[in-house]
């Protein structure tokens, strides 16, 4: 008997099945994996979207007071089950690709430069609220830890169950990205992010990391909590 | 004489029959994520369905950034669908026998409305294609994908589309917007699904192009 496993005809066969399934594949939208197949394919070219839409100089309406969502309705989330407090001697660290890191108390912060921006948060969730915040732009702390040209990133964590964002450069540096150690005139309140978070603009809620513990400015860029579970990244408004 | 559905007619209405639920689907996923309207602790009285989410059977996207991830990827090809169908309509002189055109059609239209509701015996004389009810429904729904694509739009980047947002009345309103028109498109297709059931022909000619036939007949 001289019959051969495979012919010619059957591996050229399968071989084109098994490309298919690839391709296939690699068209998948799949809810579980949205990074993946046409959907995470989408997302590349919505992030593309995204940055060509967004310009540095372009600011948010600034509101009046009387826009400013009543107090207590103004929605507040953390991931560990209680409010999370700030360990004790807290200070804010800032690392990373900078010439002079620097490790700033609440105190050190309220002396720089100090700024109010009162604009709509918007939620990914779809709800919308409006709060007056007070701090300093990041872009100031930049400049005082001498960034290096080489970062293009930023990666903010917490002290909130590792509750952590990275965003890119431009969003972070815009002139309404700012380090909020006060909203609607008070000292921040523990359910909103005390004694530091981040507050934008330009950004969905969940890249505003609240319980601020570090600042590190990054050659790459890295996740978050809820981008390694599949919310996008840029995430920019 | 061309045929009643012309072959990009028919490629686009069922590419648009398939977007269409992915976009329903995975939109009103989302919504479910915070299903109420207005600024959040305002009352919003005038909507029945105020944190009432909807039933997962009408969803598509499991959770919410699935659901996003299908929303923001399927927009593009629903929005670039529309704009062939669009471009077609117009390059190819289409538009003639399909859009509203008030001198021409809204005597038919007003006619055919009372033939409907059974204040008239009989129907008035179909002008073309379509008669003049039939002209106005396709015409407003061809209006309201560019609203729905603007309100989308207000909702991605209301910041970075300022003048948008503001256009249409805040983000808020413009969310509220997006679900109406969301609204109408559905009520849109369960008048269009009836009236195809009671004329059953019209379905065989948005499948096989339908007979062409001579003019004036």
């Amino acid at each position: 008997m001289s019959r051969k496993l495979f012919t010619r005809r059957d591996l050229l066969v399968a071989g084109a099945r098994a490309t298919g399934l690839v391709a296939l594949g690699s068209l998948a939208c799949d809810s579980q994996r949205p990074r993946q197949g046409f959907l995470g394919l989408m997302e590349r070219v919505n992030e593309r979207f995204e940055r060509g839409l967004f310009r540095p100089d372009r600011l948010a309406p600034e509101l009046p007071e009387s826009d400013e969502t009543p107090e207590g309705e103004f929605p507040a989330y953390h991931i560990t089950p209680e409010v999370p407090v700030a360990p004790a001697g807290w200070a804010l660290s800032v690392r990373g690709l900078v010439e002079r890191p620097l490790t700033l108390s609440v105190q050190d912060l309220q002396r720089l430069p100090r700024t109010s921006t009162r604009v709509r948060h918007h939620c990914v969730e779809g709800w919308s609220a409006v709060a007056s915040w007070q701090g300093v732009r990041l872009s100031e702390v930049a400049r005082l830890a001498r960034v290096d040209p080489r970062a293009r990133y930023v990666e903010f964590r917490s002290f909130d169950s590792g509750y952590w964002s990275s965003w890119d450069l431009e969003s972070a540096l815009h002139p309404q990205t700012i380090l909020a150690y006060g909203m609607n005139g008070q000292p921040l309140a523990r359910e909103y992010g005390a004694p530091l978070r981040l507050y934008s603009a330009v950004k969905l809620g969940y890249k505003m990391v609240k319980y601020l513990a570090a600042v590190s400015f990054l050659p790459v860029r890295t996740g978050g909590y809820w981008e390694d579970r599949g919310y996008e990244w840029f995430a920019g408004v | 004489m061309p045929p009643p559905q012309p072959w990009i007619v028919r490629v686009t209405h069922w590419v648009n029959v398939v977007l269409l639920v992915i976009m329903a689907g995975s939109g009103l996923r989302i919504l479910g994520a915070h299903p109420m309207l207005g600024p959040v602790g305002a009352e919003y009285e005038w909507y029945p369905l105020q944190g009432t989410p909807p039933p997962d059977a009408l969803t598509l996207g499991s959770w919410l950034a699935g659901a996003r991830h299908w929303h923001f990827a399927f927009a593009w090809l629903f929005a670039a669908n529309a704009l062939v169908y669009v471009v077609y309509l117009a390059a190819s002189g289409e538009w003639r026998r399909r859009l509203f055109l008030p001198r021409r059609d809204l005597a038919n239209a007003g006619g055919t409305f009372l033939y409907y509701l059974r204040l008239r015996r009989t129907p008035p004389p179909q002008d073309g294609l379509y008669n003049g009810l039939q002209r106005l429904a396709y015409t407003s729904i061809l209006a309201l994908a560019p609203l729905l694509v603007l309100t989308g739009l207000a909702l991605y980047k209301p910041v970075q589309l300022p003048w948008l947002t503001a256009l249409l009345g805040g983000y808020d309103t413009a969310r509220t917007l997006h679900l109406l028109l969301l609204a109408a498109v559905a009520l849109f297709a369960l008048v269009h699904v009836v009236q195809v059931l009671l004329h059953p022909r019209t379905l065989g000619d948005m499948i096989t192009g339908g007979r062409r036939r001579e003019a004036g007949s």
